[in-house]
This record gives C-alpha cells, sequence and structure tokens, in this order.
C-alpha cells in the first residue's frame, strides 16, 4: 500500500503541495472569483425582484385608472341619461302646452261662432216675426179691411209662433 | 518485472518524483510528484471552469449556469445548515468541494487510452488528511473565538443529567475528535476502494485475454461489462465523496458557529 508505505518519504511534500494548490484554489476561486459569481447572481435577483415590483405596480396603476376611467364613464352616462330624460320631459311640456293653447283657441272660436250661429237664429226669428207681422196685417186689411195696430198684429204673431 | 507491476493494483497510487528531488524546506522534501502535478491540473481546471463563468451576463449562458448552479449549491448547502451566518464560508466550501470534486473526476478520466496516467490524490490520506485537519481547524476556530471556553459546552448535550456529565462529555469529546479521522479516512478509502475495484476488473480482463479465447469469454468479458457498470458507480461516488466532505464540514461549521 503506497500510501503508507512511502508516507515517510511523500508526507512532507504531499501536505505542502496541497497546501499550496488548495491555497491557490482558496484564495484564486473561493475569494476572488465566487463573490463576483454570487455578485452577480444577486444582483440579478434583485432585477427580477425589482422588475415583478415594477409591473406589480403598473399593474396595480392600470387597475385603478380603469376603474377610474369606468367611473367616469358610468357618471357620463348618467349624465346623459338625465339629458335625455330632461330634453324629453321638455319637448312633452312644450307640446303640451302648444296643444293646450290651441285647445283654447278652438274652445274660444267654437264659442264665438256658437254665440254667432245663436245671434243669427234669432235675427233670423226676428226677421220671420218682421215677415209674419207685415203678412198677417197685409192679409187683414186686404181680407178684412181692418188696418190694425202694428203693435197689436206683432203681439198676436209672436204669441201664435211661440205656441204655434 | 514490468508487466507484473502494471498488475498490481496498488501500483496506481505510487508516488513519483517528477522534479525537484532535492526541494527542500527545513529539512522536509518537497519533491514535486505526480500527486502534486493532478493537484496543480485539478486547481488550472478549477480556476478555468469558474474564469468561464463570470461573464456576468444578466442573462447567463451555459457555462455561466453551470458555474452559478455550484455556487447556488453550495449556498443552499450552507443557508440550509449553518443559516444566515453561513454566507461567510461559501469561498471555502466551495473550494473544498470542487477541489476535492475536480480530483476526483480527473482521477477517473480514461487518459489510459492515450498513454496518460491519471493520478487520483485523494486516494492518499496524507492529502485528503490535510483538507480534513483545515476543515477541523477552522471549526476549532470559530468555535472558541466566538464562544470561547462556553464552547466545551457542545459536548454536554441538553437534558444530560448531572450524574452523566462526565460520561457523556468523554463520549462527545472523543466523537468530536473521531471527525478529522472519518472526514479524511472517508474520502481516502471510497477513492481507493474504487481505484482497486477497477484495477482488479480490469486486471481480470487482462489474464482473461492471456489464457485463451475461453477463459476470456468467461472471466474478460463479464468483467469488462461489470467494469462499465463500477465506471458508472465510481463517477456518483466521486460526486457523492466531495458532497459529504463539503456537507460534513458544513455541519460541523454549525456545531461551532451556532452552539447549542
Amino acid at each position: 500500500m503506497p500510501q503508507i508505505a512511502q508516507l515517510g518519504e511523500f508526507y512532507a511534500s504531499q501536505i505542502f503541495w496541497l497546501l499550496v494548490f488548495f491555497g491557490i484554489t482558496f484564495f484564486v476561486v473561493g475569494r476572488g472569483m465566487v463573490p463576483k459569481v454570487m455578485d452577480t447572481v444577486a444582483s440579478r435577483d434583485n432585477q427580477i425582484a425589482t422588475d415583478l415590483k415594477a409591473a406589480e405596480a403598473a399593474r396595480a396603476q392600470a387597475d385603478a385608472e380603469e376603474a377610474a376611467w369606468r367611473a367616469r364613464e358610468n357618471a357620463n352616462r348618467a349624465q346623459a341619461h338625465g339629458f335625455i330624460a330632461d330634453a324629453r320631459a321638455k319637448a312633452a311640456a312644450a307640446t303640451a302646452e302648444r296643444i293646450a293653447g290651441t285647445q283654447a283657441r278652438l274652445d274660444a272660436e267654437i264659442a264665438a261662432a256658437e254665440t254667432r250661429i245663436a245671434q243669427a237664429r234669432r235675427n233670423a226669428a226676428a226677421e220671420i216675426e218682421d215677415v209674419a207681422t207685415d203678412a198677417t196685417r197685409d192679409i187683414l186689411s186686404r181680407v178684412a179691411g181692418l188696418s190694425l195696430d202694428d203693435t197689436a198684429v206683432r203681439g198676436a204673431v209672436k204669441e201664435n209662433l211661440v205656441h204655434g | 518485472m514490468a508487466t507484473e507491476a502494471k498488475l498490481d493494483p496498488m501500483h496506481q497510487f505510487q508516488l513519483e518524483k517528477l522534479a525537484g528531488a532535492d526541494w527542500n524546506i527545513a529539512g522536509y522534501n518537497i519533491a514535486f510528484t505526480n500527486s502534486a502535478l493532478w493537484m496543480a491540473i485539478a486547481t488550472i481546471a478549477l480556476i478555468v471552469f469558474v474564469a468561464g463563468g463570470m461573464k456576468r451576463a444578466v442573462v447567463p449562458g451555459r457555462w455561466q449556469m453551470a458555474v452559478e448552479t455550484f455556487t447556488g449549491f453550495i449556498d443552499g448547502m450552507l443557508a440550509a445548515n449553518v443559516g444566515k451566518n453561513g454566507k461567510k464560508y461559501v469561498p471555502y466550501i466551495f473550494s473544498l468541494f470542487m477541489f476535492i470534486l475536480f480530483a476526483n473526476f480527473l482521477g477517473l478520466m480514461p487518459l489510459g487510452v492515450v498513454g496518460v496516467h491519471a493520478f487520483t490524490f485523494t486516494s492518499h490520506f496524507s492529502a485528503t488528511g490535510v483538507l480534513a485537519i483545515l476543515s477541523f481547524a477552522i471549526v476549532l476556530i470559530v468555535g472558541f473565538s466566538k464562544h470561547g471556553l462556553h464552547f466545551f459546552s457542545l459536548f454536554v448535550p441538553h437534558g444530560t443529567p448531572v450524574a452523566m456529565i462526565p460520561i457523556i462529555f468523554v463520549v462527545e469529546l472523543i466523537s468530536f475528535l473521531v471527525r478529522p479521522f472519518s472526514l479524511g479516512l472517508r474520502l481516502f478509502v471510497a477513492m481507493m476502494a474504487g481505484h482497486v475495484l477497477l484495477e482488479v476488473l480490469s486486471s481480470f480482463v487482462i489474464s482473461g485475454g492471456n489464457n485463451g479465447p475461453v477463459m476470456f469469454v468467461i472471466a474478460g468479458v463479464p468483467s469488462f461489462v461489470l467494469m462499465i457498470g463500477i465506471c458508472a458507480l465510481e463517477l456518483l461516488v466521486a460526486g457523492i465523496q466531495a458532497y459529504v466532505f463539503a456537507l460534513l464540514t458544513c455541519v460541523y461549521l454549525n456545531d461551532a458557529e451556532n452552539l447549542h
């Protein structure tokens, strides 16, 4: 077994060179390079975490903006609805007013016309009375030779027209 | 003699001086061996691998992704076992895990095909022991500097009856002191056993072939099929042993960092 058989001859060399080369490994690789590699990993992890946080913040902001936009949009829509209802009410009121006005005018015209008709009828009735009185007086004077008082004849005619 | 050596399953663990046979520090010989060469190769391969993942791109490529997966794996292991205080041990645990992993995998590379023989220095306890003692020393330093003598309360679990404290203390102390040995020996034994097994099976293939076609079919071919399976298993063991070494170091660090 050379490990034991050669121990006396080589142990100093083994220990010395192992310390030398492990020392080089430790100081060059372990102390020199590994911290830089770990730094790279840490900075990458850091950057990923930062980016994720920024993305999260951006998403939250987008959500907030969307909610605000939605609220604004809803308000606008409600306002528009209000405008439409208002306009509709106003238009309906105006129409009702105009109809009422026209109705009133028509009613007045109808009333006036009716008054005129009544007047005309009364006039016509008076004229018929006159004509009937004249005719009665003429008939009486021609047939009976009577010359009667105008007022008496008129009274008789009126009585007969009313009751006849 | 040369052919005999090739069929010796332990020959692959033989250390050879490649250079500096007369290099000495304070009387200790520090010749550059094949083991040291593969430590250097593992170090360079690891530096190249991690350097390839240093583009620091926000959107990582495949290579960067691979390196970041390993650092993330170590980071997660420390976070799970030690907690928030474990972050500062990432460089050490990462170096430890990757150094052992690369050493194990490089030792399994089929470089014999092109005439180069890979050497697995993690199959030498003189190497794994250094790593184990290093980890244990860090645990001791962290434990005593953070908790002072209170660190000894680690050896007295909560709710121990007063009468039992002396015995429990000794038992716990022994189990604590065994840690560096179990840590170093586990890796060394696992790596050595796998390589010996592969070597023995490959010697069956060769000897079977040398003893005629019948023996080749009876012994050689099944051994070869088994070798393929064991190679896959060894790749798994290479990863698992590196993981276990790093994980146990994390667990021990947790004791020192978060004393109950």
